[in-house]
């Protein structure tokens, strides 16, 4: 565990309790519940459409939970007047899965947003901060002045990274962040993972189903599994521990998910299809 | 939708007629419920979008660096195509109309008739549907790509809002330069109309300019502008909410797009109808002895 001792002594900084989540008729997030202590850095694996994006974007309070709680430092973020969410989600620093960068500005311009936003720091030492962050992950300084839609994958995802960095924030909310990349941008993107957990004191929580990245970055992976696949009653957590326990998990849900083994999984698909 | 118990009598129509009819009128009354629900469901979120862009209005104003572009682009870039819009309408008019004016031999009244009409209806309402058109449209497909590639959520994870950063200055440029596109499809229209009657249809200049003078009033001029203001607001509002309830997709950002035209569009005739309506008896309430001026 990268958790620090001391850490664990405080309360933890994220609860979720009884969490339910519903889109129109569509039940996506059931019962979840979940603590993340301070400083600790967490894989939610699973497979697409289990609900993992839905629940990192209700830590932020950009979805409504239907029912439960999501909580930050002990404060239910449902229950914030405008004001008060806006201060606390600058101490988030959230990686979105395709970049999010904004289509209308530069890259300079899109790192230097929050800074510009929050803080009354001078153009020039907002400056010195955009450089400094673009050399933390890697990219060279001429790039300021290019539109996103002119950067690789790779690169627009570091450009993400550098942006929700720039607030120091105290949590690390990455979704999918080495989808569509190829293997040595994803172990890039992992080793950038790594070195802000070094160099600040940042609780992640990462929302994967890459297996390299879960077990290379991750203290702690929580696996969920679709709701819709789930029996009565049966939690949608299956499992939740290190990420060494995986492989010799009794659960064959785990298993056949962490070595990508479809299983009878295509048969009943056809069967489903079929109708 | 079920049926309901089929009826047993020994009636002469065929097995199964009145469940069928039963059918039918539960359908229908389905259909009608839904569509009732969708519009109340619909017009209840535009009116949240509306008081939630209102509340930030009346906040803290955009930086002058997020305006500033989007002045331009609902100004300027729109003024070329309302000018050439106001010209053609101004001209057409002429076209249309001299004719009967000509049998009665009325030919100089066409410059009130041109004018009346440009100032008080149409300047208004093609500079708002070039609005819409042009930037209407476009606003929502911006935002709702934005929607899609989560750069909305990506906002509201910053801690930025998005109704004040995306919605409010879009919404003080369609509301405060509406007027001048109003003014300058007018003025365009009034050139066209005269180009045309004068030099075309060689009607007399000083007749025509006189009539004009003596038919279109301060109060037709003000009507004209005073519309336009609601139907910036209108072209804001709609076109933004369309964004923001995207759906994924090149298709949704395509039906976006439409929708924010085509209701923008239906909501200025409803509101120029209104608008028309309550400026007439203002009018005549405060002047009841000018009700006879045309």
């Amino acid at each position: 565990m990268h958790a620090r001792l001391e850490d664990l002594d405080q309360p933890p900084i994220i609860e979720v309790e009884n969490l339910s989540v519903q889109f129109d008729n569509h039940l996506v997030l059931r019962d979840l519940s979940l603590i993340v202590p301070r400083g600790q850095t967490l894989a939610i694996i699973g497979e697409s459409g289990c609900g993992k994006t839905v629940l990192l974007k209700t830590l932020i309070g950009l979805i409504q939970p239907s029912e439960g709680e999501a909580r930050f430092e002990q404060q239910n973020l449902q229950q914030l007047s405008d004001r008060e969410l806006t201060k606390q989600r600058t101490r988030f620093g959230f990686v979105f899965q395709n970049a999010a960068l904004f289509d209308s500005m530069t890259v300079g311009q899109n790192i230097a947003f929050p800074l510009k936003q929050h803080t009354q720091k001078p153009l020039d030492e907002i400056r010195e901060i955009v450089y400094a962050l673009l050399a933390e992950v890697g990219l060279p300084d001429s790039i300021v002045w290019k539109k996103p839609a002119e950067l690789s994958g790779g690169m627009r995802k570091r450009v993400g990274l550098a942006r929700a960095l720039a607030l120091n924030p105290e949590v690390m909310l990455y979704d999918e962040p080495t989808t569509g990349l190829d293997p040595i941008v994803s172990d890039v993107i992992n080793e950038l993972m790594l070195r802000t957990r070094s160099k600040y004191p940042v609780t992640s929580i990462i929302v994967t189903h890459d297996m390299r990245t879960a077990r290379k970055v991750a203290d702690r992976v929580v696996m969920m599994y679709p709701f819709a696949r789930l029996e009565e009653d049966e939690p949608q957590i299956l499992f939740d521990g290190p990420p060494e326990r995986l492989n010799d998990f009794p659960d064959r849900r785990v298993t056949q998910f962490v070595n990508g083994e479809a299983g009878e999984r295509l048969m009943e698909m056809r069967q489903a299809a079929a109708g | 939708m079920s049926s309901g118990p089929v009826s047993k009598t020994n009636s002469p129509l065929p097995k199964g007629f009145f469940a069928g009819i039963e059918e039918g009128v539960v359908n229908w009354i389905a259909d009608w419920g839904a569509v009732t629900l969708d519009f109340v469901q619909a017009v209840g979120e535009l009116t949240l979008f509306t008081l939630r862009t209102f509340a930030w209005l009346f906040g803290r104003l955009p930086k002058r660096e997020t305006l500033l572009p989007i002045f331009y682009q609902v100004g300027v870039m729109s003024l070329p195509v309302v000018a050439l819009t106001g010209t053609f309408i101004g001209m057409v008019l002429a076209v249309q109309s001299y004719f009967q004016f000509h049998q009665l031999g009325l030919e100089t009244r066409l410059g009130a008739v041109i004018n009346m009409s440009l100032v008080r209806e149409l300047g208004p309402v093609l500079a708002a549907t070039m609005l819409a058109g042009r930037v209407g449209s476009a606003m929502a497909a911006e935002l709702g790509t934005m929607r899609v590639t989560e750069q909305i959520d990506a906002l509201s994870a910053m801690g930025a809002n998005p109704i004040h950063h995306l919605v409010v200055p879009r919404f003080l440029a369609c509301v405060m330069l509406i007027p001048a596109l109003t003014i300058m499809a007018d003025f365009m229209g009034f050139v066209g109309g005269f180009f045309y009657s004068d030099i075309i249809l060689g009607i007399d200049k000083h007749h025509y300019l006189y009539n004009s003078q003596q038919f279109v009033g301060t109060w037709d001029v003000f009507t004209g502008i005073f519309k336009s203001f609601f139907f910036g607001a209108t072209i804001a509002l709609i076109s933004c909410h369309r964004g923001f309830t995207c759906t994924p997709g090149a298709e949704g950002v395509g039906r976006a797009a439409t929708a924010a035209f085509v209701y923008s569009f239906v909501f200025i005739l409803i509101i120029d109808l209104v608008l028309g309506i309550t400026l007439d008896s203002v009018y005549m309430t405060l002047w009841p002895d000018h009700r006879a001026s045309f």
